[in-house]
């Protein structure tokens, strides 16, 4: 089987976070970046297939150039290759855009499935799996915290707040998933120095065929139009017990809609 | 006040040989903090055996590391794979000295195996999965090893082993032993090593040592009640055993000494930034002199012990004698550990003695790293002979 795993580069999630000021797009150049977090849970899922079917494991890459750290940190844990897409003219492009991005570039690949994570902790959206399968013209497995491949057949567990939902799709697909599917692996020392010399495809928008007036923050459908930083912690209420502490405890809770 | 110990730790300038090496450490320092750092208390407050942090290792490749590649080893000089154990004993020192072990006791096999032997076992030895011990020391005799007692007697194509190991690391839960066991007469060149299968009927594992600290390690004596061990898997020969057992010793040592300098280092660190947020007298504490100094000796001493390990690694590296040069980095960096660990008790004062804060953990743990693969006694004996021309202990 053979399998496409989408990564993304983020800013770390663990470290400080900001906006530019001027266009409200990720500030990229000065956060510590690294694999989108969900995304090595995919990497992990492909893996297993692979190491129990066979097949072959692709990354693809949509980011500057920088993002090369990503690619080779995401080959270090076992894909064999990757597909990396870098230019200038993509840089703040919105989901609608990236998912037509992956789209195209998943047009130059021979695939049977596509795995990527649920979200990507940079803007949280969670749409590109369904836009780039809509775009695709396959079925959107989405949310998955399992997956069973049976010859053509793929199912999963979808996630979700009261418990799971089966999916089952046939043939080519896209399957996202949760942090719940796997334990991804450490990459190994052998892993790493071998993926110095996995191969990794370089495409331009030109290669694709996809024009620059297509994407990128000035042709997006949608815009940040201001930001604000997330505002200092409140006080909070407290509650002192003069014999009527349980009572006002289940005023506030019941204030605040959590009974 | 909250403990500061969450924070990473900060890096060490390191000068590595290879871009490879920086990749490695890398590495190291990942899973130390991801897989290690988290687990390290509350394993040691339950002295439990982290059998599965060692698979993890194991897989990413860091059982095998100063081994050739042709077995499964990684090839890397043993100034890189001290800094690996270095980097992991600075997270969790039970982990780094079950490392430690488990490299020592895959070198009788790789430095003093046949070809045959070599390839039928070493594999799965550097394999990741597996984890090794060394026995040596008995209930009766651990400085003066050269008069150990048990006994490996031959019987046709076999040796039938009678005895008492004490203090093996690992005991109980190790995929394979060395076997240090006398075949003949009396003195060193009388013992031989034998590598022994822990399924051989008649080796009985006795209940784990309760020791002062590395709960989380388990110490066993192992007894031997007529083992059978299949001849072939004598290695070296009869009688060149207690030679092996010291050229295995020498590369332990350096071991032992690289978990030193990374459970000084850890007590360092949680100490600095103790002593940058605690108040006393209107001012942090590091801003007294009597504080600040206390942590400038202890880092100084650190990177003197550093630099010793290393030193006396290259030598090894590069085909030299080290073995007195790892005598020296075993007594000066074990008694820097159990110095810079007590000075960093001193350092949190009260909050330092108790076990809300690990460096009253690290105080009792660097002690065994002055006992451990020779007492820092018989490291001073080795120097000393080699001074006045004297033989080896
Ligand atoms: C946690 C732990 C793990 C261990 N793991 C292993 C293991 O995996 N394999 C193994 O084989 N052993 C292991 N040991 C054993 C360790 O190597 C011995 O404890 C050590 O060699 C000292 O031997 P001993 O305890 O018998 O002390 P003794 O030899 O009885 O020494 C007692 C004291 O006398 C001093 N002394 C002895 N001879 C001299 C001398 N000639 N000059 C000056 N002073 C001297 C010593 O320095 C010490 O202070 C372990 C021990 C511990 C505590």
């Amino acid at each position: 089987m053979k399998i496409v795993v989408l990564v993304k580069q983020v800013p770390d999630s663990g470290a400080e976070r900001t906006l530019k000021s001027d266009d409200f797009t990720v500030d990229r150049g000065s956060a510590s970046n690294v694999i989108n977090e969900m995304d090595e849970y995919a990497i992990e899922e492909a893996l297993r297939i692979k190491e129990a079917q066979g097949g072959e494991v692709t990354i693809l890459t949509v980011g500057p150039d920088g993002a090369t750290e990503s690619i080779r940190k995401a080959l270090s844990m076992g894909p064999d290759a990757a597909v990396h897409v870098v230019d200038g003219a993509i840089a703040g492009s919105d989901a609608v855009q990236t998912s037509a991005v992956l789209a195209a570039a998943l047009g130059t690949l021979e695939w049977d499935l596509v795995l990527c994570g649920a979200e990507a902790t940079d803007g949280r959206v969670q749409v590109i799996p369904h836009m780039l399968a809509e775009r695709l013209g396959v079925p959107a497995l989405t949310g998955a915290r399992k997956l069973t491949i049976d010859g053509d057949s793929r199912t999963i567990e979808r996630q979700t707040d009261e418990g799971y939902e089966v999916v089952r799709a046939d043939g080519k697909a896209v399957v996202s998933v949760w942090d719940t599917i796997n334990e991804p692996r450490y990459p190994s020392f052998k892993g790493i120095m071998a993926a110095k010399k996995k191969p990794v495809t370089t495409l331009s928008l030109a290669d694709l065929g996809l024009a620059p007036d297509t994407v990128g923050l000035a042709n997006a459908y949608s815009a940040v139009v201001s930001a604000a930083p997330r505002p200092a912690r409140q006080a909070g209420t407290r509650v002192t017990d003069e014999g009527e502490g349980g009572v006002q405890l289940v005023e506030f809770l019941a204030v605040e809609k959590f009974v | 006040m909250s403990a500061p110990g969450a924070a990473r730790p900060v890096a060490v300038e390191r000068m590595l040989p290879t871009e490879e090496a920086t990749e490695l450490l890398g590495l190291a320092a990942e899973i130390a903090d991801g897989e290690l750092a988290p687990r390290a208390a509350d394993f040691e407050a339950r002295g439990e055996f982290p059998r599965e942090v060692f698979r993890t290792l194991g897989r990413a490749g860091l059982l095998s590391l100063p081994y050739p590649e042709e077995y499964g080893g990684a090839d890397q000089p043993y100034e890189v794979y001290l800094q690996v154990v270095e980097e992991l004993a600075r997270r969790w020192l039970s982990v780094a000295l079950g490392v430690s072990v488990h490299t020592l006791s895959c070198f009788p096999v790789a430095e003093f195996g046949t070809d045959e032997q070599r390839k039928r076992f070493l594999p799965d030895m550097l394999g990741g999965e597996q984890l090794g011990a060394y026995c040596l020391s008995e209930p009766a005799g651990g400085s003066d090893a050269a008069a150990l007692t048990t006994r490996a007697v031959a019987d046709g194509d076999e040796y039938r082993v009678t005895g008492t190991k004490a203090w093996v690391s690992h005991g109980g839960c190790a995929d394979f032993y060395n076997l240090f066991a006398r075949t003949g007469g009396p003195g060193p060149e009388g013992i031989s090593c034998l590598l022994v299968d822990p399924a051989s009927p008649g080796l009985v594992p006795q209940a784990p040592e309760r020791k002062m600290g590395l709960s989380a390690e388990r110490t066993s004596q192992l007894a031997f009640d007529d083992v059978r061990v299949p001849a072939d898997r004598l290695l070296g020969g009869e009688g060149v055993g207690f030679r092996i057992a010291m050229r295995a010793l020498d590369g332990g040592r350096l071991g032992i000494a690289a978990c030193a300098v990374g459970l000084a280092q850890s007590a360092l660190d949680y100490a600095c930034a103790y002593a940058a947020e605690r108040e006393q007298f209107g001012r942090p504490i590091a801003a007294f002199q009597g504080v600040g100094f206390l942590l400038a000796d202890a880092a100084t001493q650190i990177a003197a012990a550093r630099s010793l390990v290393l030193s006396a690694a290259r030598l090894k590296d590069a085909g030299r004698p080290f073995s007195v040069e790892a005598a020296k980095a075993k007594l000066f960096a074990t008694d820097t550990a159990m110095r810079v660990t007590t000075d960093m008790v001193q350092v949190l004062g009260g909050y330092g003695y108790v076990a809300d804060h690990p460096v009253e953990r690290y105080f009792r743990e660097a002690k065994v790293l002055q006992i451990v693969e020779g007492t820092n006694q018989i490291q001073r004996v080795v120097i000393a002979r080699a001074l006045t021309g004297g033989g080896p202990v």
